[in-house]
């Protein structure tokens, strides 16, 4: 399975992976749509952590021992266990907030208007995800698993 | 043993902890057989959707954990609607409620709790509930109407879902809560004031620091509730009286079996009992809990999913830690969010507390 590696040391911040992952989420799939007139207005998937100099974008990491799924009490989280994706059927979600509370990396969103979850999906049928597809500068690519290095390896490669 | 149904693995509960343990145990052994054993006779559902099933007739179809076709297709076994009545453990038996003989290998207990009864006079009365099960649910629906004036005896978790369900109803409600606030084992003083005063916004009167101790009926022969006496003389007219003080682990089965119990069954952290065989997980278990780093109690859904999982990972062999749960607790009521985890109320002075407020937005 891929997956999104994240490197920090050169994320600048600029917050298009948000952009575009609500971009990828809306219904119109039109830039000024979406943000001028689209209403509810989609909810990006993913956040970028600031604390300046330091930034980084993180989404969900599709654990494989997966907290959230363990949580959900109505079972609309599930982990597919062929691609390893971890989706919320939509309609079966109640809104309780519980998988918010068990996400280690605090990566799950309200959709207030819905009043339930929203999260990655890895923008599935895409074959690279919106936000690592439109970031300008590779601080998130998309790699095979175990390709995934560790954020200290990475700023240790850096300096 | 002649004509006992042989299985290889017995799940006695389909809830959170049976159906954590019968997906594992699939991920390791494929074909071992699996027993499901359980006194509801629904399909797994979801137990805190209850209080949405009561407040608005959310759908049955959208209150079931999994797909319909989940127990062919894992090939599980069920007997539901069937109580286990009998375990014998030296013989690695249990008897059900009909009689059937089943013998087992590897055994869950995931049988939950069941409501705490009040010692009240009257808690036997006509229109007295507890609210634990989906049937609990549906004969109050059946009982009440936007005339209905309920009591609620408890303001925990249960008795505040069940408040809002009946006020969506168009209930009367009255919680009467024995300690000096509601919500008081999940929340911290500051916090129970806001959740009380959202339920009084809402109508609702919240009665702290009493308890009911009398369920009357009009007269002398009727059974149905007309009203309930407090500690202090109080009476309050009602139709309808819930028993919400908690849930109780099922123990029973246990007991007498040389199992080791506690508050609850005591498991380690591979979640088993004190015997090799035997397993226990969710409300009724006994748990390493993490934040306390000792066996306690934490009856929530999600350690009850994680504690059968890894119950059900050991049983087919792959031996695995359970991690610890602990208690944790996200609520909506009233458009009033809530999380709440760990230790709210710290035993001494050698915790830091963090807190902060502004309005009706506390953290
Ligand atoms: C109204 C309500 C709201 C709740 N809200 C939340 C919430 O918001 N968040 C949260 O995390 N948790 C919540 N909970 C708690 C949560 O539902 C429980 O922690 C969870 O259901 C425990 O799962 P379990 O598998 O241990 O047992 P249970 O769900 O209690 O299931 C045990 C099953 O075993 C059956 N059984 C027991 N003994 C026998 C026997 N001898 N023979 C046959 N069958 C037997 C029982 O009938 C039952 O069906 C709520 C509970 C209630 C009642």
């Amino acid at each position: 399975m891929k997956r999104i590696q994240i490197n920090e040391s050169v994320c600048i911040g600029c917050g298009l992976c948000e952009v575009y992952c609500q971009l990828e989420h809306s219904q119109s799939k039109d830039l000024i749509k979406v943000f001028k007139r689209e209403y509810p207005q989609p909810v990006s998937r993913l956040s970028v952590e600031q604390r300046e100099p330091i930034s980084f974008a993180v989404q969900c990491r599709h654990c494989d021992e997966s907290p959230c799924v363990y949580a959900c009490l109505t079972g609309a989280l599930q982990r597919d266990p062929d691609t390893g994706i971890v989706t919320v059927d939509i309609d079966r979600c109640a809104g309780c907030w519980t998988c918010m509370l068990a996400c280690p990396y605090s990566v799950i969103r309200q959709d207030l208007y819905q009043g339930k979850i929203a999260k990655c999906d890895l923008c599935k049928g895409r074959e690279i995800p919106a936000c690592v597809e439109n970031c300008p500068n590779e601080a998130l690519t998309y790699v095979e698993e175990d390709s995934i290095i560790p954020q200290l390896q990475l700023k240790r490669e850096a300096s | 043993m002649k004509n006992a149904t042989k299985v290889k693995y017995l799940l006695i509960g389909n809830s959170a902890g049976g159906i954590g343990a019968a997906e594992a145990i699939r991920e390791v052994d494929k074909t071992g057989t699996i027993l499901i054993i359980s006194d509801e006779s629904y399909p797994v559902y979801s137990r805190p959707l209850i209080a949405k099933y009561l407040a608005e007739g959310y759908p049955l179809e959208k209150m079931l954990y999994r797909p319909t076709d989940f127990y062919p297709k894992n090939n599980i076994q069920t007997r539901l609607g069937n109580k286990v009545t009998h375990l014998d453990i030296a013989n690695h038996t249990v008897r059900l409620e009909d009689g059937q003989e089943i013998q087992w290998q590897k055994l869950l207990l995931a049988t939950g709790g069941s409501p705490i009864i009040p010692r009240v006079d009257g808690i036997t009365k006509k229109g007295v509930f507890p609210f634990i099960t989906l049937d609990d649910a549906k004969a109050i629906d059946q009982f009440v109407s936007n005339q209905t004036k309920a009591v609620i005896i408890g303001g925990g978790l249960i008795g505040t879902s069940l408040t809002a369900a009946l006020v969506e109803q168009g209930v009367e409600v009255t919680v009467v809560e024995m300690k000096e606030h509601i919500l008081n084992a999940i929340l911290d003083d500051e916090m129970s004031v806001i959740a009380e005063a959202t339920l009084i916004q809402n109508g609702v009167k919240v009665i702290t620091g009493h308890t009911v101790t009398k369920i009357n009926s009009r007269s002398k022969g009727d059974d149905t509730v007309s009203q309930v006496t407090l500690n202090d003389g109080t009476r309050i007219p009602c139709d309808m009286v819930a028993m919400a003080i908690g849930v109780r682990p099922r123990s029973e089965l246990v007991s007498g079996t040389g199992v080791t119990t506690n508050r609850g069954i005591v498991v380690d952290r591979y979640m088993t009992t004190s015997n090799p065989d035997v397993y226990a997980s969710g409300d009724v278990a006994e748990a390493y809990d993490l934040v306390y780093q000792e066996n306690r109690l934490t009856p929530i859904w999600p350690n009850a999913y994680l504690g059968g999982r890894i119950a059900g990972l050991n049983m087919a062999g792959r031996i695995t830690e359970y991690p610890g749960g602990t208690s944790m607790n996200a609520m909506n009521y009233f458009g009033l969010n809530i999380v709440s985890a760990g230790i709210l109320i710290p035993a001494d002075d050698s915790y830091e507390v963090l807190s902060q407020r502004s309005g009706f937005n506390y953290v």
